[in-house]
């Protein structure tokens, strides 16, 4: 796909690698050559320097035969403009653009603002947004690393990591029916030691396994308490930094959680404050001993590092997990650094890339594609994928999932028919229609699985 | 200064207010009263002085300044004051001094309520009627400056009701230009006291007290044209009518426009201030119900009678009366004036401190014990999820001390007079808070007292309803240097 992305900020830079690295023919113009430079050295990636939003500029990137613009420089306007110059000078097929500003999203003006006659922008996302709903989750399922949400949220993904001692450690996956006879659950793929193991009916659980789980959303926290103790729901936050992520995290959750936000700019603070109702916003350094400890660091249950320098982000949560809270989040963009931090000390390492490229990811694919869950920094990937055709033309449709040759690696873990979630079987049926939840240990096979879901052409 | 557009704006002000000595002559002549002369005496008398005023300087245009912004609005009720004093020493039932009569007219323009004289029921009907038409006067130039001028001046943190207004006043200059302001609150006034008179009309009062119990209802002054006040009507009905029209004229009027503009109710109740405002009255009428009942004063049905009404009364700083709560156990009335500190909303009718004011006030005594608990936390003074700039809570802050300190000063004065402590005491609070009726010897009239403390009280009662500062200002050299 020829993909044409305005904006070389982090935004744009980690979407243009992740599509680079499947295949796609990226364009990256932004008005930093510096930034391009850096891009460009590093990524198999054309650049071009000038304004996005300008014709000339677009054509000399190529416009003319983009299939997609992605317009995620840090102006709303200059991506709205850039989506509406694309449509309306080059009848570009689709046009995502970062909206930050919740008052363009607000529903009462949305629908009337947003179509082909006004302002034809396809798809909006707003990365400060999708990474607060991320968190959002994890908060809300005390235990788990990563929350995935499936169609709607009524069917979820959860990667946790298991405990000695918890009924289902020791035992084969098999089991897992007769241990929660009334919450059907399957378990979508076991990392031990960092090396992914393809989950069979045979397949051990052991002590420090991270596992991916797969459930109907009311039915999560009764296979987590098999897998580790399961913790008590989170009532004392404290969140250090009150960026866009701080901010947004903390207006969603302070009615429902007793919050401490720690924000180093007085102006920012002066900001939080009136803005916030009943989070406490506190001035200082999430770094400072002194005040963590004035403020109970060791009564929070949760830590949570999201100011935007990964170095303070560690240190910070290093400093309150040394002060006694019980649960550490980390924001690290650095991937590097993630890997470094998770398991040890910090509890969740949480990636804003991760999050937001995986919201992206569900447009460039080529099979009908709800929404694409990145997991473990990009290695695998978590798919919700509508099937289409009929026996003739898919590979899919009409078998059970036992006589499906699935790629290696994948895992149709789940499928929700009619609103109704049905844990994937051998002998499950897979309609038309069906909304199928995959689980692909390597990314490198996620071709595959779409090549298995797309319809043949004698559909057409 | 502008001493010539300053003495073109007294002199028409002059002019208007003459015309108001019309109605009476109205009313003399309808119900075969020897006072019409003596009116119109005092009309011409006030229509020269202002013609004097005006015609030498009526060429004279321009722009008034934020300065003589202070020294028109303290003219309004220092000029205007004097000159209604006229009727009150030239009529022939009444022949009241100088000062008695300035207590009179004062604490018919302030909206006290505060009298002197004693046997209202004998008195001439167009006496009574101006007594009550002042008091009008005095509600809606108060309405008039308190929502489109004090803002403006910034007197005592009331700048927060300018531009950034919480809730749904968001600019409670209501209309762009301040004529267009005062014109609507003029409307919404008048609509008021007609509502309220027709009520009062069907509720079975004579139209004469119908008519003038509007006025000082509204107005929420507290002149009566009978010594018993409302308690002379011993109607439930009427005590509830006026119950309900002191509780709305005590809510913001820039509110009202708010409400009637858009045809939403609901804005009563986001408004932090009118919800405080109404939960304090729901809250202090419950108090006074209970302690009534239980301290065996009244039975039931008399004790919420009469409790809800002289709360709202009291705590309004309206000061009508309907029974002799003077009486009543001591820690009513104690509570009740205490309660007329706060008043009534800022940019009613009502005195006091206003609710709007405590409103910051307490909100800063939490704070600073919060800040105890959380050195490092940033706390702003929230109103409807905005800020209040410091500034204004200084403002606030400052207001309140030197509210205090009059109020200590004017007590030692009295005391100084030769009054006892709850005399003085509650003389105080009545005047500053532009409430009317006082405790112990000042509880149904102030005719008891010496000239000293009548002056003392007349400067209590501007300086309550100029909001202090806007009197202050003038008697300090820095204003009048050039």
């Amino acid at each position: 796909m020829k993909i044409i992305i305005v904006g070389a900020g982090q935004v744009g830079g980690t979407l243009a690698e992740n599509l680079a690295r499947e295949y796609n023919d990226i364009t990256v113009i932004d008005i930093d050559g510096k930034a391009l430079r850096v891009l460009q050295d590093r990524l198999d990636i054309r650049t071009v320097s000038g304004i996005g939003s300008h014709p000339d500029i677009l054509v000399r990137a190529g416009i003319e035969d983009a299939d997609m613009l992605v317009a995620v420089t840090n102006s709303d306007e200059v991506n709205i403009i850039a989506c509406q110059v694309a449509y309306s000078l080059f009848h570009t097929p689709t046009k995502i653009a970062r909206i930050r500003a919740g008052n363009y999203t607000n529903p009462k003006y949305y629908d009337k603002l947003f179509n082909d006659k006004h302002m034809p922008v396809d798809v909006m996302i707003t990365p400060e947004q999708v990474v607060t709903d991320y968190i959002t989750r994890l908060v809300a399922q005390p235990g788990a690393l990563q929350v995935l949400d499936f169609a709607n949220g009524i069917i979820q993904l959860v990667g946790l990591r298991a405990v000695k001692n918890s009924p289902l450690v020791g035992q084969e996956l098999r089991t897992i029916k007769e241990h929660i006879p009334h919450a059907d659950a399957r378990v979508a793929a076991i990392y031990r030691r960092d090396r992914a193991i393809f989950p069979t009916g045979t397949t051990v659980i052991e002590d420090g396994d991270e596992v991916f789980f797969i459930a109907a959303k009311n039915n999560i926290r009764k296979v987590m308490s098999e897998l580790r103790k399961l913790e008590k729901p989170y009532h004392r936050l404290i969140i250090a930094g009150g960026g866009n992520i701080g901010y947004r995290l903390t207006k969603a959750l302070e009615h429902d959680y007793n919050i401490k936000i720690i924000e180093s700019s007085k102006q920012r603070a002066e900001f939080l404050s009136e803005k916030l109702d009943r989070a406490v916003v506190l001035n200082g350094s999430a770094t400072d001993q002194e005040l963590l400890l004035d403020e109970n660091i060791d009564r929070a249950d949760v830590f949570l590092a999201l100011t935007n320098d990964d170095e303070v982000n560690i240190m910070a949560s290093l400093l309150a997990k040394k002060l006694g809270t019980k649960k550490v989040m980390t924001l690290i963009s650095n991937p590097v650094y993630a890997d470094l931090m998770q398991g040890g000390d910090i509890d969740v390492a949480i990636s804003p890339q991760q999050a937001t490229t995986s919201s992206l990811l569900a447009h460039v694919r080529r099979a009908d594609t709800v929404s694409v869950h990145s997991l473990r920094r990009g290695a695998a990937e978590a798919l919700e994928i509508i099937v289409h055709g009929d026996e003739k033309t898919s590979k899919v449709v009409g078998r059970r999932i036992e006589d499906i040759k699935s790629p290696p690696g994948a895992t149709l873990a789940a499928l929700v028919r009619d609103g109704e979630v049905h844990i994937a079987h051998r002998d499950t049926v897979i309609n038309s229609g069906d909304h199928v939840i995959v689980f692909v240990v390597d990314k490198a096979n996620t071709r595959a699985v779409e090549k298995l879901f797309t319809v043949g052409f004698s559909f057409f | 200064m502008h001493t010539a557009i300053t003495a073109r704006v007294l002199g028409l002000l002059l002019i208007v207010f003459s015309l108001t000595m019309l109605p009476p002559v109205l009313v003399a002549m309808l119900y075969g009263e020897s006072t019409s002369q003596m009116f119109l005496l005092a009309f011409s008398i006030t229509l020269l002085v202002g013609l004097l005023f005006w015609l030498p300087m009526r060429a004279s245009t321009g722009e008034l300044r934020t300065r003589d912004g202070f020294v028109v609005t303290v003219f309004f009720w220092l000029v205007l004051s004097t000159f209604g004093t006229l009727p009150f020493m030239l009529s022939d039932s009444l022949h009241l001094s100088f000062i008695d009569a300035l207590f009179e007219s004062i604490s018919g323009l302030t909206t006290t309520g505060a009298t002197v004289i004693a046997g209202l029921d004998e008195l001439p009907k167009s006496i009574l009627y101006y007594r009550q038409q002042l008091q009008w006067l005095g509600g809606i130039g108060i309405v008039v400056i308190a929502v489109a001028i004090l803002p403006m001046l910034g007197v005592g943190g009331m700048q927060i009701y300018r531009a950034e207004t919480p809730g749904p006043m968001k600019d409670s200059k209501i209309t762009p230009r301040i004529t267009e302001t005062a014109n609507v609150l003029f409307k919404i006034y008048v609509a008021l006291t007609v509502v309220c008179a027709l009520a009062y009309w069907i509720a079975g009062m004579s139209p004469f007290d119908a008519v003038t119990h509007s006025f000082s209802t509204v107005a929420i002054g507290g002149f009566s044209t009978h010594d018993a006040s409302i308690g002379f009507f011993d109607s439930s009905a009427i005590m509830a009518i006026c119950t309900f029209f002191m509780v709305v004229s005590g809510i913001n009027f820039a509110l009202h426009y708010a409400v009637w503009h858009d045809r939403e109710l609901s804005f009563y109740w986001q408004d932090p201030e009118a919800k405080m405002y109404l939960a304090l009255l729901a809250v202090g009428a419950t108090i006074t119900c209970l302690y009534l009942y239980y301290s065996g004063t009244y039975g039931w049905s008399e004790s919420i009678r009469q409790g809800i009404f002289q709360l709202v009364s009291i705590m309004t700083t309206t000061g009508f009366a309907t029974a002799d709560f003077n009486a009543w156990p001591t820690f009513l009335p104690f509570f009740l004036i205490f309660l007329s500190f706060f008043g009534a909303c800022a940019g009613s009718t009502g005195g006091g401190i206003k609710i709007g004011r405590m409103l910051i006030l307490w909100q800063q005594g939490v704070r600073e014990i919060y800040q105890l608990v959380h050195p490092n936390a940033v706390l702003p003074i929230k109103i409807n999820n905005r800020k209040v700039p410091d500034r204004i809570a200084d403002a606030i802050w400052a207001f309140f001390g030197v509210y205090l300190a009059v109020f200590y000063l004017m007590v030692l004065l009295l005391l100084a007079s030769g009054l006892d402590y709850v005399t003085a005491w509650s003389a105080t609070a009545a005047s500053l808070n532009n409430l009317g009726p006082g405790l112990g010897s000042v509880a149904s009239n102030y005719s008891e007292l010496g000239g000293f403390a009548k002056w003392v009280l007349c400067w209590g009662m501007l300086l309550g309803r100029l909001e202090i500062f806007t009197l202050l200002v003038l008697f300090t050299p820095t204003f009048w240097r050039r």
